[in-house]
């Protein structure tokens, strides 16, 4: 098994050192920027790995990670409604797609005997699951709420011609789905290709055998497929109850006044 | 009724004839368009009652309404696709003959039925959204400013295709803050000044009676 010890890690903080070398030679001024978000990921990740290391241990009771589990999905959730602000009730519509996805998912890959589960599946699996689904779910909420406000002219013509709502709001829903869903397709497809992926190249390290290694990145990457699939229909289905009226009318869709 | 905390409109009384064009004249923010958005449902007043043939139309299948209650926008609206799939957004159903039929109804000819609705010209998009319009039978058009975003020859032959579906039973209100428009194309006047329905006349003496505001906003208009 790969260990690099302290020393090691502190040799590789050179590669942060290049970072801020750059923006010191480029005058970016983002020397600050890059030392504090290298010093917070450190921190962030030795607290994780104190804590994992904690529940890792033998005879821990698995509701310890199922409790990881909610705390992951209700962070996620307020991190993508602080990154959408604009997108109405977003963070109770995060709560909902995030625990789909996390039943439908996680309840294939441990129902059906893919992984076995033990905290040492579960925290990895649904912390991959939620991180991945995290860009996905912010952009098509964003861009539904784009779309419904900027196409509103088309969209009350169509609800004019008698479409009850959800009919008026399908192309609007779907284009946005298509936005959101196509990166995650074409980074699923992609893999192998440009780059060696994160999970795969962590069990290989660890000591894994690479075919191993590679039907568990194979599992990962569609984990995180289903996941983005399932949460961003879910935040899309959600933003259109919310902006429709029960007698199909549209509401007033507010203008963003801050950005990410 | 107040939309975005605004009040749009306050004690506005008044009814549409059944026959003719009903123009609903004002200076732009008086409240026209959500008096006429009132009328299918695309707005609900937070007081009062909006009555089509007698009957609340909060009480009426909102679909159905707006089946019946049909409305052009200021903007043309032409959807993705073809006039022809424009055409059959609003009846799935609609055969090649109605469809050419509604076509010429609006002064275009069957060949627009194969040419990308978001490529036509301002007044021929706005026919295909009449066409659209029609092709759900409605019994009353919604017409809101519809000439505002075309040249001014498109102009009268929108103007005369409102003429015409009169003649042919449908029911027209018309939105325009233009006087002379008005005096071409209404029946009937309905002048709504800061949010009230304050005169109605016919077109040829809507200035006999009316209230100082109403004088006021027609001398302007004059002028």
């Amino acid at each position: 098994m790969t260990n690099i010890g302290w020393s090691g890690f502190a040799i590789s903080l050179l590669l942060v050192a290049i970072a801020i070398g750059v923006s010191l030679w480029k005058q970016l001024g983002l020397e600050r920027s890059i030392a504090w978000a290298a010093l917070r990921a450190g921190v962030q990740l030795f607290a994780i790995g104190l804590l994992l290391q904690v529940l890792l241990r033998p005879g821990v009771s698995m509701l310890w990670a199922w409790l990881w589990v909610i705390v992951m999905v209700v962070v996620a959730s307020f991190t993508v409604r602080q990154r959408a602000p604009e997108v109405p009730g977003l963070l109770q519509l995060a709560l909902v797609a995030f625990g789909c996805s996390a039943v439908l998912t996680l309840g294939v890959l441990f129902g059906l005997g893919v992984f076995q589960l033990s905290v040492r599946t579960l925290i990895p699996l649904a912390g991959l699951m939620i991180g991945n689904s995290l860009a996905a779910t912010v952009l098509v909420g964003r861009r539904l709420v784009e779309e419904l406000r900027d196409k509103r002219d088309e969209i009350e013509a169509r609800l004019a011609l008698g479409q009850p709502a959800n009919v008026a709001a399908k192309p609007y829903v779907r284009g946005a789905l298509r936005t959101a869903l196509i990166p995650q397709i074409e980074t699923t497809k992609a893999v192998g290709l440009v780059v060696l992926p994160g999970a795969m190249t962590g069990l290989i390290l660890a000591g894994a055998s690479p075919l191993n290694a590679v039907r568990v990145q194979a599992a990962v990457m569609y984990l995180v497929l289903g996941s983005v699939a399932t949460t961003t229909t879910v935040i899309a289905l959600g933003v259109q109850h919310r902006l429709f009226t029960q007698d199909h009318r549209l509401l007033q869709v507010k203008s963003t006044s801050s950005g990410r | 009724m107040a939309v975005d905390d605004r009040l749009r409109l306050e004690d506005a009384c008044g009814s549409v004839p059944r026959d003719g064009v009903t123009a609903l004249i004002g200076p732009s923010g008086s409240g026209k368009s959500t008096l006429l958005r009132c009328c299918n449902r695309l707005e609900v007043p937070t007081a009062g009652r909006v009555l089509y043939g007698g009957e609340d139309v909060a009480t009426l299948d909102p679909l159905k309404l707006r089946r019946k209650v049909g409305m052009v926008f200021q903007r043309p609206t032409p959807f993705p696709g073809t006039v022809r799939e424009n055409l059959q957004i609003a009846e799935p159903s609609i055969s090649e003959v109605d469809a050419v039929s509604v076509l010429e109804r609006v002064g275009l000819d069957a060949s627009f039925l194969d040419r990308m609705a978001t490529e036509l010209s301002g007044g021929e998009a706005q026919r295909v959204c009449l066409a659209r319009t029609l092709a759900t039978l409605p019994e009353v058009v919604l017409m809101d400013e519809v000439t505002s975003s075309v040249d001014p020859a498109q102009r009268l032959g929108l103007e005369g295709l409102a003429r015409s579906l009169v003649s042919t039973g449908v029911t027209v209100l018309w939105v325009t803050h233009d006087l002379d428009q008005m005096r071409r194309v209404a029946d009937h006047v309905l002048v709504v000044i800061d949010g009230h329905i304050n005169h109605a006349a016919h077109p040829s003496t809507v200035e006999q009676g009316a209230p100082e505001s109403v004088r006021a906003f027609l001398a302007g208009e004059t002028q």
